[in-house]
C-alpha cells in the first residue's frame, strides 16, 4: 500500500507532466488520413509538434486555429470554423481531431457548438469525420489526454449496437499512450499468432513506427487505423484494453457495442504476458504457437540469469500513472525494489502499487526522493538526464519525451521478448554502475619500490 | 604475456631464442620487479632448456628471472600452486630484509609483530574487509601470498613471527618450510564467517605470546562480534532453518559450512572433492557423524542431491551457476572469480545478505509456476456486457 503525497512546493522545477493536449493529438496520429487540429495559440501547437518530431523523428501533421490576442478577448469560435474549413479544403483529411487547449477551454470556447455551426455552414464537408476533444489540463497529462481522445473517437465514430460478423476473428485493442509503436507492433503479432485479427484504435504502430514511403511526404498521417475499421469495432469478438487510463473509453465502447472486454494494466513480466497468452488461447481455440512458448522460456532464463544483478537494488521511477504501474510491477517482479515514484496525477488506484511512496510532482521531486532512498537506478524521460549526471545514478529512459535517444519509438517493452530486453538493459545499467571494493592501504605498507610507476626504465 | 610460439618454432625447437627475446622485450618495456617464466606443455614435452634461458636473462638484465616448471600434464591446479610455492621459497623468500616500520605507523603501547597470510587471494577485494583489523592490532602483514602483495613483499616473508595458512592446501608447504627453516609457527584458519574470523585472530594471539596483544584481540573480537550480531539479526531471522547444500573445494568445504551454520542455516550436504583427511575430520565435527559428504562433482548428481535434501540454496563455485539456474535453484557463487567479498566480519554480513537475496528473490516463484494454460482455471478477468 503506497502513500500518495503532493509535492508541497509552490514551484514546479523540471516538470514531469506533459500537457493533455499532447496526448490527445498523439491519439489522432494513429488514425489513417487524419489531421489533428489544435484550437489554441500557435506556440502551443509548435511545441506539441516539436516534442513529437524529436521523439518519433517523423514529420508531424498538426494544425492550429491560431488564436490571437483579439480572438482571445472577443471569442474564438470563428477561428475553429475557419480553421476546419481551411484544413479540410487544403489537405482533404478523412478525420480531423479537433483538440481544444487550456486557453480555449478557459476562455469559454465551445468546440462542440462551433463544430455544429461548421456542419450547418459547410454541408459539403459532411463526409469528413471531425472528432472534438476537450483537452483541459485538469488531472493528468499525456496519458489522460490520449484517453480522452480515444473516448471522443469512440463516441463520435462507433455506431451503437452489436453487429458481430459471422465467425469474426476481429479483436479490438485499446492501447494506452504508454505503449510505443514498437509495443503495439508486437501486440499485433501476438494476437495474429493465434489467427485473430487485431484492430488497434488508434494504431501508432501503423503510423509512427518510422517508415519511408514511396509517396514521400504527406501533410496527413501516413498509415494508422482507418475510419471504417473504427466504425466496425462492434463486429469484434473481444476488446483488449491495455492501461487503466482507458477504463472509461472501454466502458463507452462496451456500452455501445456489447463486445466483451478484457483489461490489462500491464503486458510486462511473465505473469501479465501469460494472462494475455492464455486469453488469446481461449478466444481463438488455437494452440499456443511454439514461438511464443520459446520466447517465454527465454524470458524465464533471463530472469534467473539476471537475478544476481537485480537483487537488493532499488529504483526511483517517474512517469504517468499507466506507465508507472507497468514499470513498478515489472521491476518488483525481477527483484528491483521501487521505494518511491513520482507521477503526474493523484489517482487513488495508484495506492495499490508495490511501493512505499508516490509523490505527485516533478522531476525535482524525483531527484530529492532518489537521494533520500539511495536509488541505484532512475527511470524517467529524457529530462532526467541532468539528474542522472548529478547523482551518478544510471538512467533508463522511459515514457515521453525521449529526445536524446534514437529509436525510443521502436523500443519494445512489452511481451516476453520486450520484457527480457528491458531486463537485460536494467541489469547492464546496474552492472556498469557497480563499483568494486576500495583497496585498503595498510599503515605498515612497505614502500612500493617495485611499482612500475616509481621505477625509472632501465 | 606469452611467447606465442608458432608451429614452426614448435617443430624446429626455436623456442629458446624466442623466449630470451620475449623476456628482453618485457623487461625493457614494462620494467618489472621480476619475471616468472611458466613452462607449458609443448616446451616441457620438447625438453626446452628454459632454465638456462632464464639464468642468462637474469644475468643480462640484472633482475630475477625465475622458471616455474608447471606444464599442464604434470597435474591439477593445486599441484601448479605447489610448484609455484616451491619456486618462491627457494628463490624469492629471504632475499630482502623488511623495510623499517614507518614512524607514522608507530603507536605507543602497541608492539608490532610481523606476520604472513599464506594463500590469501583477496578475492573480489575481500581481504580489505579484514586488513584494517590487523593494522589496529599492530600486526604488520609482510605479505599476503599472493592476493594483495608485491614481489618485494614476498622477499621478506622469512621475517614473520607467525604465519597463517588461509585457504590453500597447495601453499601449505611454504608454511611448513618457513617453520623448518626459520622456526616461524603457523596455523590454518579462515576469514569466512564470524566465528572463523575471531578464531583466526585468537590464533595469532596464541602464537605470538604477547599477553597485551591477546587482550587487545579479545577487545576487537568483542566489539566486532557485537556489531555484526546486531546487523545480522534481521538476516539471521530470515535464514534460520534454511537448508544449504555446499559444494566447494578443499579448505572452503568446512569454512563455508561454519559460516553458513553461524547464520542459523542447516547444511544438508557438503562437497569433499579436494578436501584432505583433516578437512574431512573438521567437516564431521561441524556436521555430525551423519553428514552427507559428496565426492562426486558431477553436476547432475549434485542437483539430484539438492532435490533429495530439500535444500533451499546451492553454494558452490562458478561452474555450477548455470546448471543450477537451469534447474531453477537459488545459487551463491563462491568461486575465486567474483566481485563480491565474503571475508571477515563485514563479509559475513555480505554473505548472509547474498544468501537472503538469492533465496528470497521474486523470480523463483514465477519461473517455477506452471503457465495458466496448463491449469484448468483460466485467470483473465472478463468484463462482459
Amino acid at each position: 500500500m503506497a502513500e500518495i503525497v503532493d509535492s508541497c512546493r509552490a514551484l514546479s522545477v523540471n516538470p514531469l507532466i506533459v500537457s493533455q493536449r499532447v496526448g490527445a493529438v498523439l491519439a489522432f496520429l494513429g488514425l489513417s488520413g487524419s489531421l489533428p487540429l489544435e484550437h489554441g495559440v500557435r506556440g502551443c501547437a509548435a511545441f506539441t509538434k516539436l516534442f513529437f518530431m524529436r521523439h518519433f523523428r517523423e514529420p508531424i501533421p498538426l494544425q492550429t486555429s491560431a488564436v490571437d490576442q483579439i480572438a482571445t478577448v472577443l471569442g474564438s469560435d470563428e477561428n475553429v470554423i475557419e480553421a476546419l474549413r481551411t484544413v479540410i479544403e487544403r489537405n482533404h483529411p478523412e478525420i480531423v481531431g479537433l483538440v481544444s487547449t487550456t486557453l480555449a477551454e478557459f476562455q469559454g470556447a465551445d468546440i462542440r457548438r462551433a463544430l455544429g455551426e461548421f456542419r450547418r455552414k459547410f454541408p459539403v464537408h459532411a463526409d469528413v469525420a471531425i472528432v472534438p476533444v476537450c483537452a483541459f489540463d485538469e488531472i493528468g497529462g499525456i496519458e489522460a489526454g490520449f484517453a480522452r481522445a480515444v473516448e471522443a473517437l469512440i463516441e463520435s465514430l462507433v455506431p451503437a449496437g452489436r453487429c458481430p460478423g459471422a465467425g469474426s476473428s476481429r479483436v479490438n485493442i485499446l492501447a494506452s499512450s504508454m505503449m510505443t509503436p514498437g509495443d503495439i507492433e508486437v501486440l499485433k503479432e501476438w494476437v495474429s499468432a493465434f489467427d485473430l485479427d487485431p484492430v488497434v484504435v488508434p494504431d501508432l504502430a501503423a503510423s509512427l513506427d518510422g517508415h519511408l514511403l514511396d509517396e514521400g511526404f504527406s501533410p496527413l498521417t501516413c498509415g494508422g487505423v482507418t475510419r471504417s475499421e473504427v466504425e466496425r469495432m462492434g463486429e469484434a469478438v473481444a476488446t483488449l484494453v491495455i492501461g487503466p487510463s482507458l477504463g472509461r473509453a472501454a466502458d463507452i465502447l462496451r456500452t455501445k457495442t456489447e463486445v466483451p472486454d478484457y483489461r490489462f494494466s500491464s503486458l510486462m513480466g511473465v505473469e501479465a504476458c501469460d494472462q494475455l497468452t492464455s486469453l488469446l488461447h481461449e478466444l481463438s481455440g488455437r494452440q499456443i504457437p511454439a514461438r511464443i512458448l520459446r520466447q517465454r522460456a527465454q524470458l524465464l532464463d533471463a530472469m534467473v540469469d539476471c537475478q544476481f544483478y537485480t537483487a537488493g537494488t532499488s529504483a526511483a521511477v517517474a512517469g504517468d500513472p499507466d506507465l508507472l504501474g507497468m514499470l513498478v510491477g515489472f521491476l518488483t517482479s525481477v527483484g528491483v525494489e521501487v521505494p518511491v515514484m513520482v507521477t503526474t496525477a493523484r489517482i487513488s488506484a495508484l495506492a495499490d502499487l508495490p511501493t512505499k511512496r508516490i509523490v505527485v510532482g516533478d522531476l525535482d521531486d524525483l531527484e530529492r526522493e532518489a537521494i533520500a532512498h539511495s536509488a541505484q537506478l532512475l527511470l524517467a524521460n529524457s529530462h532526467a538526464v541532468a539528474i542522472s549526471g548529478r547523482l551518478g545514478v544510471p538512467l533508463l529512459r522511459v515514457g515521453f519525451p525521449q529526445h536524446d535517444l534514437i529509436g525510443a519509438h521502436a523500443k519494445t517493452w512489452i511481451g516476453y521478448a520486450g520484457t527480457r530486453q528491458t531486463l537485460f538493459d536494467i541489469s547492464n545499467l546496474l552492472l556498469q554502475a557497480r563499483q568494486g571494493p576500495q583497496p585498503y592501504i595498510s599503515i605498515y605498507r612497505q614502500i612500493d619500490g617495485d611499482s612500475p610507476k616509481e621505477r625509472k626504465p632501465a | 604475456m606469452t611467447t606465442a610460439l608458432s608451429d614452426i618454432e614448435m617443430t624446429m625447437g626455436d623456442g629458446e631464442q624466442r623466449l630470451l627475446d620475449a623476456i628482453g622485450h618485457a623487461v625493457t618495456t614494462f620494467n618489472p620487479a621480476a619475471v616468472f617464466v611458466y613452462i607449458t606443455c609443448i616446451p616441457a614435452m620438447q625438453g626446452s632448456d628454459v632454465e638456462s634461458v632464464t639464468r642468462s636473462a637474469s644475468g643480462r638484465w640484472k633482475i630475477p628471472v625465475l622458471t616455474v616448471d608447471c606444464a599442464g600434464f604434470y597435474g591439477n591446479k593445486n599441484f601448479g600452486q605447489r610448484i609455484a610455492g616451491d619456486v618462491l621459497f627457494q628463490h624469492v623468500i629471504g632475499t630482502r630484509e623488511p623495510d623499517p616500520i614507518p614512524d607514522s605507523a608507530r603507536r605507543q603501547g602497541i608492539r608490532v609483530h610481523n606476520i604472513n597470510l599464506i594463500g590469501e587471494w583477496n578475492v573480489g577485494g575481500e581481504f580489505w574487509n579484514v586488513a584494517p583489523l590487523f593494522d589496529e592490532l599492530g600486526l604488520r602483514i609482510l605479505c599476503t601470498l599472493s592476493g594483495d602483495s608485491r614481489f618485494r613483499d614476498v622477499q621478506t616473508m622469512h621475517r614473520a613471527d607467525a604465519n597463517m595458512v588461509v585457504c590453500s592446501k597447495a601453499l601449505m608447504r611454504v608454511a611448513r618450510r618457513l617453520e623448518e627453516t626459520y622456526r616461524t609457527p603457523f596455523f590454518e584458519g579462515s576469514f569466512y564467517g564470524v566465528s572463523a574470523t575471531s578464531e583466526s585472530l585468537r590464533e595469532f594471539g596464541r602464537l605470538l605470546e604477547d599477553p597485551d596483544l591477546v587482550e587487545r584481540i579479545e577487545h576487537v573480537i568483542a566489539r566486532e562480534e557485537q556489531r555484526v550480531t546486531k546487523e545480522l539479526a534481521p538476516l539471521r531471522g530470515r535464514l534460520t532453518g534454511r537448508r544449504a547444500l555446499i559444494f566447494t573445494g578443499g579448505f572452503k568445504s568446512w569454512s563455508t559450512v561454519s559460516a553458513a551454520q553461524d547464520l542459523g542455516m542447516t547444511v544438508v550436504a557438503t562437497g569433499i572433492e579436494k578436501s584432505t583427511d583433516e578437512d574431512k575430520a573438521r567437516i564431521k565435527r561441524l556436521l555430525g557423524p551423519n553428514a552427507r559428504l559428496l565426492d562426486n562433482n558431477d553436476q547432475a548428481a549434485i542437483l539430484r542431491t539438492f532435490e533429495e535434501c530439500h535444500a533451499d540454496i546451492l553454494i558452490a563455485g562458478d561452474r555450477y551457476i548455470y546448471p543450477s539456474l537451469k534447474a531453477r535453484i537459488p545459487f551463491l557463487d563462491l568461486d575465486h572469480v567474483r566481485d563480491v567479498g565474503y571475508a571477515g566480519y563485514v563479509g559475513a554480513i555480505e554473505f548472509a545478505w547474498r544468501i537472503v537475496a538469492a533465496v528470497e528473490h521474486p523470480v523463483w516463484n514465477q519461473v517455477r509456476r506452471a503457465p495458466p494454460w496448463n491449469l484448468s482455471v483460466s485467470t483473465p478477468r472478463r468484463n462482459a456486457a
